[in-house]
């Protein structure tokens, strides 16, 4: 369960990633939602420093014992940090999907991306109206 | 005749139920256009009793009552009745996929046993729980050293490893945008220095020791440089001859991959068998197949289950690491219970026994003028031997003498029309050894 | 420790089966093998006397089931009745000491049936040849769509590198064409559950190798816009795939050649009666209309001035995908099941299943939603959403629930387009007694959903094991007993 609250000064997607923006470069992760949905996290597949991440595209994998989701990036750039304790502390993202679960730290290729993303309310209505379909 | 248990009444019973007239309306979703008018064209059918006269008369035109000095892949072993009794209880092979674990221990338990046994006779770390036959279980090594090593593009097979696996291979990979490359044999083995040369920018290398020549490889020799160069090895082995040759995951194979035959499974002209394939444990959530794990309920007690599954297509679909999903289970749990029954001593002395006859044989054979080995190399229990005529001749007069004398090279793939391969199990007694000398002497004076 | 493995029953020193004969000491070490090559240290196996052995394996066969234990209503697995006659069949030891590489001349009875019964699958799916090469039904996927591939290179064609493949496919269908180099597109299924025609039309372009299709689909339901769907395909230059898991409804009553199919797999497994063993061996061979005839794998077996042989020398073959002919004492089983059946028996076959599935629709119809309330064919799927909902109960809960009340479940969460899916195939083989019990069975469930959901929760309650920690299998991974 998610110790965070859903933080106001984020950006989302609608397949549930997150984006926190600093000055060029950019946080990215998953939402409380994901990882709810997700339950059991077992495996978490990422990219290496150096890689480059395009918007919409998948930049690794995130595995619970019956289902294996991508995880895709919300914006485009190349991979600065990664993550690495997570590997072996999933339990770590679970608790904390905004703060101490961030994945991997971009230096974004195309900032204007940015725009086509999601505030919080936004992200929340999507989130309600996933949860009426479902 | 049918299986449908189904009298008029219950028949009736049911349509009335569902609310149709008659077992026909079901199909009305089914096009005019398609709809069968006339039944199929296939032979009247036939009641039990007759069925079994009839394929007895079938078998009857097969020659099962040939002594065999057969191998390429597929060995003559005994295999003591218990194994039969015990894998055609009901509750095993009418059983599904165990993907309900609590009514499935039995079997879940045995596939454990069965991979635990697997990677103790192969010296490696993990092992799944079968697959089709050794041919596809290497094609499926080399995709997975394909996949392992995207940048590179190409794969590598000694000449030595079984023809038919080499041609399985190259379907495996006809679309994959991998390079396959196969290594000549120099006097019946491997060539380190060719090998190696080829290995350079390989992803994975597959080498067969025994080979099908039945020669025995000098793994050490062969597997260092492929790591030098940065590639993963693939041992193809007998796995009957693990019990006096060295365990592949000892030599530094990072893979084994083999033809589970010759562990309690019939000839049967070819199948079913199964493919065993183990490797090392930074692979796993790589491995193709199902694995089973051990763990335990709420009550703390142990259980079995499929596990890693999110490798395998139910669902990753297109992004599984392989799309098999029925694999030979059966056929493992026949595995499982002849190693059972032979115990460690036993599967050594199935070796040793084998090895010392066909090594008596062998001696024998080169005795006899016109009959030579074609190369000079150590073997296990199966040998090359280059006859005074083509070795088809060689089989069919043999044949008539109630002697299988072995798989002809040309036939195989693997050699010239004078070669004959010739392989021995313990199961061969001396009489019939010296019998066949016999026959050979007599045939070809 | 309740249920000891082998490993932790071993005693060193205890014997079973002894290679060299009784009271025979080994005759030291192997001639001819070198040093070097030798094992350094024996492989670890376990030691048990014949007893321990034969105790072992029958207390592992009481902890399984099987379908001679009980009604096993596994969706699109077809887990029919496997007949003993069969299996007697394919003991015969004129049958199982036969070597593959045995002189054709002495391999007639085997090459005759095997011949036979390529013959029989081509007729029963209107096809002009059949390989029995593949092992599995995943296996014929793979080799179908390598034939269709194949075909399209020699016509110069070999852009097409697309499969279409609908999002209520078995999760193989995807797998095989990427095993096979192919990109797949899904296909929308419309609200009646069949493939969307208009999505079809859309998608279907000119880098479309085949429609990879399932009929009657995973819903149960025939795809009534079949022969539309492969004219249009036809039209563009691609072919039809047909997955023949669930061929029992249409034995007899319709063959997949005459709609427009090219290359079909089949399940012997599942249709045509053989044993599923625990997961294989199961033999999936694959029918070709006449233009892919040529590319079939070899070894084909050929007919030549009356005697059977093995033809190797086929220049526009895949190749292989299995060594030799494929799981031949398994095709010996389905060779036996036709002749025991003929063309009557299996029409009445299919009539039998279709029946069993509708009378258990229209049975459990007014107790779990039923998302396409129409006739089906050989299986029908009903959604566990409801019970989600109102009890949190899910279909995982009702899946345990019928164990404990001695049924194996049905499948669960498949197909993908049905949340929290029941499929149930009765099959033919089983009587109006069985499908009522089970009915039963499942309405008790849909009641103690309401008056006790944690007991379904915690079901089930009767086995040797309950419910087991998955996670824990995957974070402390033991895989063996070492």
């Amino acid at each position: 369960m998610s110790n965070d609250k859903r933080p106001g000064d984020l950006k989302y997607t609608k397949s549930h990633e997150w984006a926190r923006i600093e000055e060029g470069e950019a946080w990215i992760g998953i939402s409380d939602f994901a990882v709810e949905h997700l339950s059991d996290l077992t495996f978490l597949d990422l990219p290496e420093v150096g890689e480059e991440v395009s918007a919409g595209e998948s930049f690794g994998e995130i595995e619970s014992v019956k289902a294996v989701a991508d995880l895709n990036a919300p914006l485009s750039g190349e991979v600065v940090e990664v993550n690495t304790e997570l590997a072996d502390n999933l339990e770590m993202l679970a608790e904390s999907p905004f703060e101490k679960g961030w994945l991997i730290k971009i230096r974004m290729s195309a900032p204007s991306e940015a725009e086509s993303l999601l505030g919080l309310e936004a992200y929340e209505e999507q989130i309600r109206k996933e949860e009426e379909e479902g | 005749m049918t299986y449908v248990p189904h009298t008029d009444e219950d028949r009736a019973k049911m349509l009335k139920a569902i609310g149709v007239d008659s077992v026909d309306d079901l199909f009305a979703s089914l096009p005019d256009s398609v709809r069968l008018r006339a039944p199929l064209d296939l032979p009247p059918p036939v009641g039990e009793a007759d069925l079994l006269r009839g394929m007895a008369a079938r078998a009857g035109r097969n020659r099962a009552d040939l002594v065999s000095f057969l191998g390429a892949g597929h060995y003559d072993h005994f295999i003591p009745p218990a194994v039969d009794a015990l894998a055609n209880r009901a509750e095993f092979y009418t059983a599904y996929t165990p993907y309900q674990p609590e009514i499935s221990q039995g079997i879940l338990q045995a596939f454990f046993e069965y991979q635990s046994m697997i990677c103790e006779i192969t010296g490696l770390e993990v092992s799944n729980a079968s697959m089709y036959d050794g041919a596809s279980a290497l094609a499926e090594a080399l995709v997975l050293c394909a996949n392992a090593k995207k940048k590179r593009k190409r794969i590598v097979l000694s000449e030595g490893v079984h023809p038919e696996y080499r041609r399985v291979v190259r379907t495996y990979f006809r679309h994959l945008d991998v390079e396959v490359v196969e290594v000549p044999l120099r006097d019946g083995l491997c060539d380190p220095a060719r090998l190696a040369d080829q290995a350079r920018g390989a992803s994975g290398v597959a080498v067969q020791s025994p080979n099908v020549l039945g020669f025995i490889e000098d793994a050490a020799s062969l597997i260092e440089p492929v790591h030098q160069a940065g590639g993963l090895f693939v041992s193809v082995v007998d796995p009957v001859s693990l019990g006096v040759l060295e365990a592949p995951g000892v030599q530094g194979a990072d893979f084994a991959v083999g033809d589970g035959q010759p562990l309690g499974c019939p000839v049967s002209f070819g199948g079913p068998h199964f493919g065993f394939l183990a490797g090392r444990k930074a692979f796993v959530r790589k491995l193709p197949g199902r694995i089973v794990g051990a763990t335990v309920d709420e009550e703390n007690r142990r259980g079995f289950v499929l596990t890693f599954q999110t490798r395998e297509q139910h669902i990753r679909r297109e992004k599984a690491t392989s799309n098999i999903c029925t694999n030979q289970g059966l056929m493992a749990l026949r595995a499982a219970v002849y190693l059972a029954l032979l115990g460690p001593e036993g599967f050594s002395e199935v070796a040793s026994e084998s090895a010392r006859k066909a090594h008596r044989l062998a001696e024998a054979l080169k005795a006899l003028p016109g009959f030579s080995l074609l190369h000079d190399a150590p073997f296990f229990r199966e040998f090359p031997v280059s006859c005074p005529v083509p070795a088809r001749r060689v089989v069919d007069r043999l044949v008539q003498a109630g002697y299988l004398a072995g798989v002809p090279l040309d036939a195989l793939g693997a050699g010239p029309e004078e070669g004959l391969l010739v392989a021995v199990t313990e199961n061969r007694t001396e009489a019939e050894i010296d019998g066949f000398v016999e026959a050979l002497t007599k045939a070809f004076p | 420790m309740d249920h000891p493995t082998l490993f932790e029953k071993s005693r060193p020193g205890r014997r079973a089966h002894r290679p060299l004969g009784p009271g025979a000491a080994p005759s030291g070490e192997a001639p001819g093998i070198p040093e070097k090559a030798r094992r350094q240290t024996p492989a670890s196996l376990p030691a048990l006397s014949e007893l321990d052995v034969v105790r072992h394996f029958t207390a592992l066969s009481r902890r399984n089931v099987g379908i001679d234990s009980t009604f096993y209503p596994l969706g699109s697995c077809t887990m029919k009745y496997n007949p003993k006659v069969n299996e007697a069949v394919a003991s015969l030891p004129g049958f199982t000491r036969v070597h593959p590489y045995q002189p054709a001349g002495t391999a007639q009875g085997w090459l005759g049936l095997l011949k036979e019964l390529e013959g029989f699958l081509a007729e029963i799916g209107g096809f002009h040849a059949v390989t029995l090469q593949p092992a599995a039904g995943a296996h014929g996927e793979l080799t179908g769509l390598l034939l269709i591939r194949a075909r399209h290179q020699e016509a110069g064609e070999d852009r097409r590198n697309i499969v279409l493949v609908p999002d209520s496919a078995h999760g193989t269908n995807p797998a095989s064409c990427t095993l096979s180099g192919f990109k797949t597109r899904v296909l929308q299924s419309d609200k009646r559950g069949l493939v969307d025609v208009s999505d079809l039309e859309k998608k279907a372009g000119d880098d479309t190798a085949a429609l990879m299709l399932t009929n009657p689909n995973t819903l149960g339901l025939f795809e009534e816009d079949v022969c539309r769907m492969a004219e249009l395909l036809h039209d563009r230059g691609a072919l039809v795939y047909m997955d023949g898991a669930n061929l029992n409804a249409l034995l007899g009553k319709a063959r997949p050649g005459d709609f427009g199919v090219d290359v079909m797999h089949y399940n012997l497994h599942k249709t045509f009666s053989t044993p599923h063993g625990g997961g294989g061996p199961g033999s999936g061979p694959v029918g070709v209309a006449e233009g892919l005839a040529d590319f079939l794998p070899v070894p084909r077996i050929v007919d030549r001035d009356g005697s059977l042989a093995l033809w190797w020398d086929a220049p526009r073959s895949i190749g292989q995908v299995r060594s030799f002919l494929g799981n031949a004492g398994v095709a010996l089983k389905a060779y036996a099941y036709l002749r025991r059946l003929g063309a009557k028996g299996l029409a009445e076959t299919a009539e039998g299943a279709v029946l069993n599935a509708n009378y258990l629709m229209a049975r459990l119809k007014a107790t779990y939603h039923l998302p396409f309330d129409r006739t089906c064919m050989h299986e029908c799927v009903f959604s566990a959403r409801p019970l989600v909902k109102k009890h949190g109960v899910r279909a995982l809960d009702v899946a345990k629930g019928l164990i404990d009340r001695g049924f194996h479940p049905p499948t669960v969460y498949f197909p993908l387009v049905v949340p929290e899916a029941l499929m149930i195939e009765p099959t033919e083989t089983e009587s109006r007694e069985t499908l009522d019990a089970f009915v039963e069975a499942l309405e008790d469930i849909a009641r103690t959903a309401v008056s006790d959901p944690d007991a379904l929760r915690a079901a089930p309650r009767t086995t040797p094991v309950g419910r087991l920690d998955e996670v824990r299998a995957v974070k402390e991974p033991r895989l063996r007993q070492t």
